[in-house]
């Protein structure tokens, strides 16, 4: 099988939708079949990296938490558009932990124009 | 050479506009659904779509201009195209990304 080379963009806040689960789910079903998975986090996405979340409260599972888990998928590190965070007055201080790409939009279209095929969420 | 297609309305405006800022030369961006209002004149809908890299392709699905009443309103820089269009626009380009 051709390896092929996947980017999923996702837009969404945690929570207030499944939107956010959804695509770690295709995302991490896509490296377990062995395709090369670019992870772009971008709008209101970047929320889902925020540190301190806590959501047992509203009987949700941490997406912050499930993140980490991509490592033993394969997926070594995520993109994260620069811009959105500046939008949101957002640091890389105030994000989780985890190995991330800032991206300028420039780079988010070369990872777009590299791909087989793009999803967003 | 993707196609980019985009069914909300510009009211949803921090879909557009990312949208907007992913687009490449060569590319294509096909307004469905409620997006086709985002092609009419309206106030600043022409500003929105000042900018664009040079050669991208501005489509908008006829059938759902006729169904808003909007024939008359569309800007000239778009190109009207049917579903059979759609289908040849989808075609012609490697992959199509869809924003929603």
């Amino acid at each position: 099988m051709n390896r092929k080379q996947l980017s999923f963009i996702s837009r969404q806040a945690p929570y207030g939708n499944s939107r956010a689960a959804s695509c770690l789910d295709m995302v991490l079903a896509t490296a377990v079949f062995d395709q090369q998975v670019n992870y772009i986090f971008m709008d209101d996405g970047v929320y889902q990296l925020h540190k301190d979340q806590a959501p047992a409260a509203i009987h949700c599972k941490s997406v912050g938490a499930a993140l980490p888990a991509m490592e033993l998928y394969g997926i070594e590190k995520i993109f994260v558009d620069a811009e959105s965070l500046a939008q949101r007055g957002l640091s890389t201080e105030a994000l989780l932990p985890l190995q991330m790409q800032l991206c300028s939009s420039d780079e988010i279209r070369a990872l777009l124009a590299q791909s087989d095929h793009v999803f967003t969420f | 050479m993707a196609l980019h297609t985009i069914n909300k309305s510009p009211q949803h405006a921090q879909l557009l506009s990312t949208c907007l800022r992913t687009l490449t030369a060569g590319d294509a961006l096909l307004l469905l659904q409620d997006a086709v209002y985002a092609g009419i004149d309206s106030g600043g809908n022409a500003a929105l779509f000042a900018d664009l890299p040079v050669d991208v392709k501005l489509y908008v699905l006829h059938e759902d201009l006729l169904a808003r009443g909007l024939e008359e309103k569309l800007l000239p820089h778009w190109e009207r195209v049917d579903y059979a269009g759609f289908v040849e626009l989808a075609c012609q380009h490697p992959k199509t990304i869809s924003w929603y």
